[in-house]
């Protein structure tokens, strides 16, 4: 069924590299406005499968549809947060010009970005809390502080959809913090996200919803649906126990 | 001073130096940036392929080298962005291959007796009218590029991914970035030949990143640089009876040191 009820419908998704297929027959929908973390172990192909939403990766079979349309019709209609290692940090380039960046899909060629435009980066800067920083070249920042100039980027965007990949990788509390309250304010907003999360022992604290991939797709549901000892047990192989204590915490 | 700017060929000179300048401060600051000195060298050597046909076919070297060069451009941007891991590796087969090609051509050139090194090491001193009518075209289209497509070379040169998330043809803009470094190498051959153009495309932009916290600061202050060493070289080439492309890359080495010097200094007082 294509419905544009939906923010997000994967359907039959198969992504190879090489011989291998990276994600094998993957399907699932995520409606509009919520909040969901896609969880597995290294490798397991969570970045393709964010890529592969994104329109990134080629497609062996399967379909992206983003509101009920292939996702190569929708660019734009998605704002990206990378992981923060793919940028060159001396780029002379400031926090506030970064956050604008979002807006360059809004502004005609040849004008100057509007007061309306610079009011939306100077409110997504301190909603990230990084107003104090706007003049800062990008590269004399924090990792975590790099991280929320890119939130902030992707805010001013004013996309429905939000995909992050792996936004609490490495971070400082403060920063932890500030996404965590971005993220609550977004949903308020209604727009849907889907994080990329590596540490099972916040995913369910943090997110409404989980997707377990391991090349295939093992579980998608809330977390206590995802959260089975067997599940994981498959999933995560000889770091068991880990889960045990987890699953009885 | 007044004696040397009487002459004609200085003159020329100087205009061939303000028009390479331009074309070096904009491109050689996107170089800088997107990090691909090794294919802007990689093009400038194939280029030279482009010299060796013109001889052997009697059109305008500049001609060749600007087809080539641009060829040259699009195979390396369709290369490193499909199979970045060992795109270097073919940038390499295609340097060689490209000045290799240029000298069997010339080798070939029935009656050749044309001066190869001057492309190698350029001639501004020689550069005639309809050289600098070339330059001053390839200079407008450059501006025009980048002046129309600022925003989006702005985004895909920081971040390709967002960039293209957005909309953004990032897959364009890259390989009309190149084919555009390809045109400045082939401006670039008059003034300071192949072998020094990876100098002039990099080492203006490198001390202005130091300096300036935009790409179009960058861009403008590359482009004053690489001016004044452009007429300082040629001054100096003047007074010392030096190779003057080779003179012009001397002044901007020694500045580059300085600068690193200067830069290291201060940091050290600092901490």
């Amino acid at each position: 069924m294509v419905s544009s009820d939906y923010a997000i419908q994967v359907r039959n998704l198969t992504v190879s590299y090489g011989p291998k297929p990276a994600l094998l027959d993957v399907s699932f929908m995520i409606q509009k406005g919520e909040l969901v973390g896609i969880i597995g172990p290294n490798g397991a192909g969570k970045s393709t499968l964010m890529k592969a939403m994104l329109g990134f990766v080629k497609r062996d079979i399967g379909d992206v549809l983003v509101f009920g349309k292939p996702v190569e019709q929708c660019r734009g209609a998605i704002a990206y947060v990378p992981q923060r290692g793919t940028v060159d940090w001396d780029f002379p380039v400031t926090v506030a010009d970064v956050a604008m960046m979002g807006r360059y899909g809004h502004l005609k060629w040849w004008y100057n970005p509007s007061k309306k435009d610079t009011e939306i980066v100077d409110r997504c800067l301190e909603m990230v809390r990084m107003s104090d920083f706007k003049k800062r070249q990008i590269g004399q920042l924090s990792g975590g502080q790099q991280q929320r100039v890119f939130m902030a980027r992707a805010l001013a965007q004013g996309a429905q959809i939000l995909l992050l990949d792996e936004p609490f990788a490495g971070v400082d509390a403060a920063t932890e913090s500030a996404i965590l309250d971005v993220l609550a304010e977004a949903k308020k907003a209604g727009i849907t996200l889907v994080v990329v999360h590596h540490d099972l022992a916040t995913a369910s604290e943090y997110f409404d919803k989980l997707l377990l991939v391991k090349q295939r797709l093992y579980a998608a549901g809330p977390p206590s649906l995802v959260f089975r000892q067997e599940l994981l047990s498959e999933v995560y192989e000889g770091r068991l126990k880990v889960f045990t204590d987890l699953l009885k915490g | 001073m007044t004696d040397i700017l009487s002459y004609g060929f200085i003159q020329n000179a100087l205009w061939a130096g303000v028009l390479a300048s331009i074309a070096c401060g904009i491109i050689g600051t996107l170089v800088v940036v997107n990090r691909i000195v090794f294919i802007s060298g990689g093009i400038a050597h194939t280029a030279y392929g482009g010299i060796g046909m013109a001889f052997f076919l009697g059109i305008s070297p500049l001609l060749g080298a600007g087809i080539f060069a641009v060829v040259a451009a699009v195979i390396m941007a369709l290369i490193t962005l499909k199979d970045k891991n060992r795109s270097d590796t073919v940038i390499g087969v295609m340097w060689a291959c490209g000045m290799a090609f240029g000298i069997i051509l010339a080798d070939l050139t029935p009656g050749y007796g044309v001066d190869l090194m001057s492309y190698l090491f350029g001639s501004i001193l020689a550069v005639p009218d309809s050289d600098l009518v070339y330059m001053g075209v390839l200079d407008i289209f450059i501006i025009g590029y980048v002046l129309f497509y600022f925003r989006q070379i702005h985004a895909v040169s920081f971040d390709m991914e967002y960039a293209t998330s957005m909309g953004v043809r990032s897959g364009l803009i890259y390989t009309v970035l190149l084919v555009m470094s390809a045109l400045a190498v082939v401006l670039l051959i008059r003034v300071v030949g192949l072998i020094l153009v990876i100098a002039m495309l990099t080492i203006p932009p490198y001390i202005a990143e130091k300096k300036v916290c935009s790409l179009k600061g960058m861009m403008i202050l590359s482009s004053i640089l690489s001016l004044v060493f452009t007429i300082a070289g040629l001054y100096c080439a003047y007074v010392f009876n030096l190779t003057s492309g080779a003179s012009i890359i001397a002044v901007s080495s020694v500045c580059f040191f300085v600068f690193i010097l200067y830069e290291k200094l201060k940091e050290k007082l600092r901490s």
